[in-house]
């Protein structure tokens, strides 16, 4: 079976179970929700100095969703001894690595347009027209990013003890330069403090490379780490 | 004709420990081996080697003519593995679970529903999350996904756990039909009078190694 087979196969698997079981919309959307909250009690809720740091404050809250999102993913794969399985399937495991990293996607850009939502309401975080095709293109370079990123780890870490911990302790430090990218572009295609949608532009550049790199990488990799 | 599995002084380790230390064993097509021995003797480290999951230190190790020590996942595909755990995902139900694994080695809608069928899951049980069934239930499911697989091997580690009466029956019977239709099985078990009575031979498993039982 081919690898985008397979990839389907298991992004359709990933949905359904989470359309199932409701985690993401039941657990992880509040949580996200919440930490948004938090900032603005944190950060007083001075009108100007949320809407200047609301951009970052929106990745921030993607991070932790990311991780949480990440560590149940790989769950109900080691729960009850899928993953070993998939393994023994012999289904190819660029397939399953692209296959949970789409899967992976779609409920990340799920949570980010509420976030953003969050971001509007709580940090009156305001839209500009002309930065409309930097905002699109910067969400859907950096959310493939971290969905690479995040299954790659949560691969990673699926086997080890203290799988818990051991994902934000490896995963963050990774992740960072999509955190820094996708605030600077998200900043200028919203004008925060007179950015430009030019100024946006290279960091797109940047997210599209740690994509890039992530994607192959993670599919040329993945059997080796979930192997024994 | 080569045989399914042919193991000539194997060694694996498994965290640092020998779990295999010389194991000796020729399984041909369409026999039932029943590998019994005390806990830790290696039958699982046995059947997860077979399976292409745990590396081959020193020996010879050929299964399905894929030769394990060169390249132990081209044969993972063709065997199938149920061990302790069921590998089903609790979320979903009884047939998106058997579909799920049927569909990864291209099984047709047909196909998959004669697995159900002949593991005794049609009707009732078919909508229900695997997360709320019963641990019989649940072996049920799992053995239903390894019909609709169509593994050329089998390898069982205690298959019988967990299941009913009728379940166990329904389970030998799937087990001689794969076996009929060229299927080769290799079953771990404690319980040896039902294995036993299933399996065309029995094995030992003490230390690692592997040894005939004359029966």
């Amino acid at each position: 079976m081919s690898t985008w087979r397979i990839a389907r196969l298991i992004a359709a698997k990933d949905l359904r179970v989470e359309w199932r079981s409701r985690v993401l919309i039941n657990q992880v959307l509040p949580f996200a929700t919440l930490v948004m909250v938090m900032f603005a009690f944190a950060l007083d809720n001075n009108d100007r100095v949320l809407t200047r740091v609301a951009p970052g404050l929106v990745w921030l809250a993607t991070m932790f969703s990311l991780l949480v999102v990440v560590q149940r993913t790989f769950a109900v794969e080691t729960a009850d001894g899928a993953l070993d399985a998939l393994q023994v399937a012999g289904v190819r495991p660029g397939g399953v690595f692209l296959g949970k990293a789409l899967a992976l996607a779609a409920q990340l850009a799920a949570l980010e347009l509420v976030l953003m939502g969050a971001a509007v309401v709580l940090y009156r975080t305001e839209f500009q027209a002309g930065g409309v095709v930097l905002l699109v293109t910067t969400y859907l370079a950096a959310t493939t990013g971290l969905a690479f990123v995040g299954t790659l780890y949560g691969g990673l870490a699926a086997g080890a003890k203290g799988r818990e911990t051991l994902l934000p302790l490896l995963m963050l430090p990774v992740v960072a330069p999509v955190l820094i990218g996708a605030t600077r572009a998200t900043e200028a295609a919203l004008g925060t403090e007179g950015a430009t949608p030019s100024d946006g532009w290279p960091w797109i550049g940047l997210l599209t490379l740690f994509a890039a790199l992530f994607g192959v990488g993670g599919t040329m990799a993945f059997g080796s780490l979930i192997d024994e | 004709m080569h045989p399914v599995v042919r193991l000539v002084d194997v060694v694996a380790v498994l965290g640092g420990f020998p779990a295999l230390a010389g194991a000796t064993l020729t399984v041909e097509r369409g026999e039932i081996v029943l590998l019994r021995g005390p806990n830790g003797a290696g039958k699982t480290s046995l059947l997860r080697l077979c399976a292409g999951l745990l590396a081959v230190e020193r020996g010879e190790a050929t299964v399905l003519g894929c030769d394990l020590a060169a390249d132990r996942t081209a044969v993972r595909s063709r065997v199938g593995l149920l061990g302790h755990a069921n590998g089903l995902y609790a979320d979903l139900t009884v047939a998106d679970n058997v579909r799920f694994w049927g569909a990864t080695v291209g099984a047709t809608p047909a196909e998959i529903a004669a697995a159900m069928e002949r593991m005794g899951l049609a009707n009732r049980l078919l909508d229900v999350p695997v997360g709320r069934l019963s641990a019989g239930q649940r072996r049920r499911t799992a053995l239903a996904c390894l019909v609709a697989r169509r593994a050329e091997l089998w390898l069982l580690d205690e298959p019988h756990a967990g299941l009913d009466a009728t379940g166990r029956d329904e389970l030998d019977s799937t087990l001689r039909a794969a076996a009929a239709a060229g299927a080769t099985v290799m079953v771990a078990s404690h319980e040896l009078e039902r294995a036993g009575a299933l399996a065309s031979r029995v094995v030992e498993v003490v230390g690692g190694q592997v040894r005939p039982v004359a029966r």
